[in-house]
């Protein structure tokens, strides 16, 4: 049967990833998050993927959590907090939920996993290097270059032109929607920039 | 020592978390939380088939690995974009998102 641990540790990451989507302060959702994300590293601990455990904490935890609590502590706005889902659309969300687990907990009882024998044997970190670097390494070379190309994109993406409200000539590089969005959006864009500077500035004083 | 049924179990709560999540949440980064919780649901189950198997071998463990590493770009792409969304339309409620639909 299962150990202590185990329940323990299921409890606290079934329970964190409710509360972070549940609760009403964004921030103490996303550390929530970061609890779940230590749960499953636990998990992984659990299951002797140490090294997998490590990667999860590291890149988890250390970057993407604190990259969500660094955006929205960036673009924080009260009135977030009161977006109503309706009690509808709750509804029919936990019918979905409930009905993904009904079917996907009656495939397993179908299935005959659960009379498998663990085995002792534990794979190995050289194991994983091994894989990851012949059998798999069209995927680990791919996967570096989605990862540069989604970084590049990121930046791209999140840009803040400076130079638009100093002098109104652009620059050649950049591409002709830049004229179609300046009418309409960016202007409010510029203007929000500014409000959201002096609101940071007010809370420092 | 949990068998694998005890994993498969956590993971398919964690994955009916995540699509109540999106599903119910107007919020763009409460819908990222989703996403990642999804990701996670599944990662646990590689790793879980990866050494609970009756042979066990490292690929889930590979194949988690590269998953972690893409949840990461996902992540840092959809931030980006929601900044941009919420430069342009001061909000991050899906519903008025959907005018980028044209």
């Amino acid at each position: 049967m299962s150990d202590p641990y185990f329940i323990t540790v299921s409890v606290i990451t079934i329970a964190s990833a409710i509360i972070a989507l549940e609760f009403r302060e964004l921030i103490y959702g996303a550390i929530a998050l970061a609890v779940t994300l230590l749960g499953i590293a636990i998990f992984f601990v659990l299951l002797d993927a140490t090294f997998v455990a490590m990667f999860q904490i590291t890149v988890y935890v250390g970057a993407v959590v604190v990259l969500i609590i660094f955006t929205i502590m960036l673009v924080r706005r009260e009135a977030w907090l009161r977006l109503d889902e309706g009690g509808r659309r709750r509804v029919m969300g936990a019918v979905i939920a409930l009905a993904i687990i009904g079917l996907l907990g009656a495939l397993l009882a179908a299935s005959s996993i659960a009379r498998w024998q663990a085995s002792e044997s534990v794979p190995t970190l050289m194991q994983i290097g091994e894989e990851m670097l012949t059998y798999y390494s069209p995927a680990f070379i791919a996967l570096a270059l989605t990862l540069a190309a989604s970084v590049v994109g990121a930046l791209v993406l999140a840009k803040v032109d400076r130079g638009k409200g100093r002098d109104k000539g652009k620059g050649e590089g950049e591409g002709e929607w830049d004229e179609e969005e300046s009418s309409s959006g960016f202007e409010r864009g510029g203007e929000l920039e500014g409000e959201r500077k002096e609101s940071v500035e007010g809370e420092e004083r | 020592m949990a068998e694998i049924l005890d994993y498969t179990i956590v993971s398919i709560i964690l994955l009916a978390i995540g699509i109540y999540g999106l599903t119910v949440k107007r919020n763009f980064i409460r819908m990222l939380f989703a996403v990642e919780i999804i990701v996670n649901a599944a990662n646990l189950n590689l790793v879980a088939f990866s050494r609970l198997m009756p042979s066990p071998n490292a690929t889930g463990q590979t194949f988690a690995l590269f998953s972690i590493a893409i949840a990461a770009a996902e992540v840092a792409v959809g931030l980006a974009l929601m900044i941009v969304a919420y430069r342009i339309y001061r909000n991050i409620d899906i519903k008025g998102l959907k005018r980028l639909s044209g």
